[in-house]
């Protein structure tokens, strides 16, 4: 069962949440990530995620269950778009479903905030006035640098 | 210590400084630290190994773990998904 997952098409939440329909539970909670217009001040035009996919599948995975195994959720997935984006167009997908509300949110909390900073995900912004860059690595170039490690685990 | 033959992913802006997804290279490097250090020395790589992760056989890998004849090594950037 791959309940991580990439695609390069648009993202529809409606097959996903049928996905994670149980009888036994009585709560569903999702996020979605939405390509925003701009980002630290940068008019954003559209983005471009890049994945290596082999370590990412695997690691996702591993988010998934250690989200079923600590919040006794039994169903969640994630879904992760790659590609040329447009604004507003779903860039990732998570939704959780659990006997009780509580669980689901915390879930579906915990699989965003650990596939942002663990799987080898990158997303180039490309901006209004014809520049581009990779979040998270042009400043990391930047000479100082070393005084600002970024949460990168 | 011999060379080995080696396999290396690029991505993200390490593609683009490398201007290349994917090379094969024999190198003496016994570690990826020093294999990231050969490659600095050939592409204009602007990413300090302090903030990279690595990855051999993809799986995430330490700095120091001995590379093997017909590893895959691919140098992560910071990350930027969700």
């Amino acid at each position: 069962m791959a309940r991580f997952r990439f695609t390069h098409a648009a993202i529809d939440p409606a097959p996903l949440r049928r996905e994670l329909a149980d009888p036994a539970c009585g709560g569903f909670a999702a996020f979605e990530g939405w390509v925003r217009d701009h980002n630290e001040g940068a008019a954003v035009r559209h983005l471009e995620y890049q994945a290596f996919e082999a370590l990412a599948v695997k690691e996702g995975e591993r988010i998934l269950e250690e989200a079923r195994t600590r919040f006794g959720v039994p169903r969640v997935l994630c879904v992760h778009r790659l590609g040329d984006l447009a604004i507003g167009e779903v860039a990732v997908w998570v939704g959780a479903s659990a006997p009780h509300r509580h669980e689901a949110f915390l879930a579906a909390r915990y699989v965003i905030d650990e596939v942002k900073h663990r799987l080898p995900i990158w997303k180039k912004e490309h901006y209004q006035n014809g520049d581009s860059g990779w979040v998270n690595c042009e400043r990391c170039a930047a000479p100082d640098s070393a005084a600002h490690p970024h949460a990168h685990r | 210590m011999s060379a080995r033959r080696l396999t290396v992913q690029y991505y993200a802006l390490l593609r683009e400084q490398a201007g290349r997804r994917e090379e094969s290279l024999e190198s003496a490097a016994a570690t990826p630290r020093e294999l990231y250090g050969e490659l600095r020395a050939r592409y204009p790589f602007t990413l300090d190994p302090e903030v990279l992760r690595v990855a051999v056989n993809a799986e995430f890998a330490e700095w120091s773990q001995p590379l093997r004849e017909g590893d895959t090594v691919v140098f992560i950037p910071p990350v930027a998904g969700g």
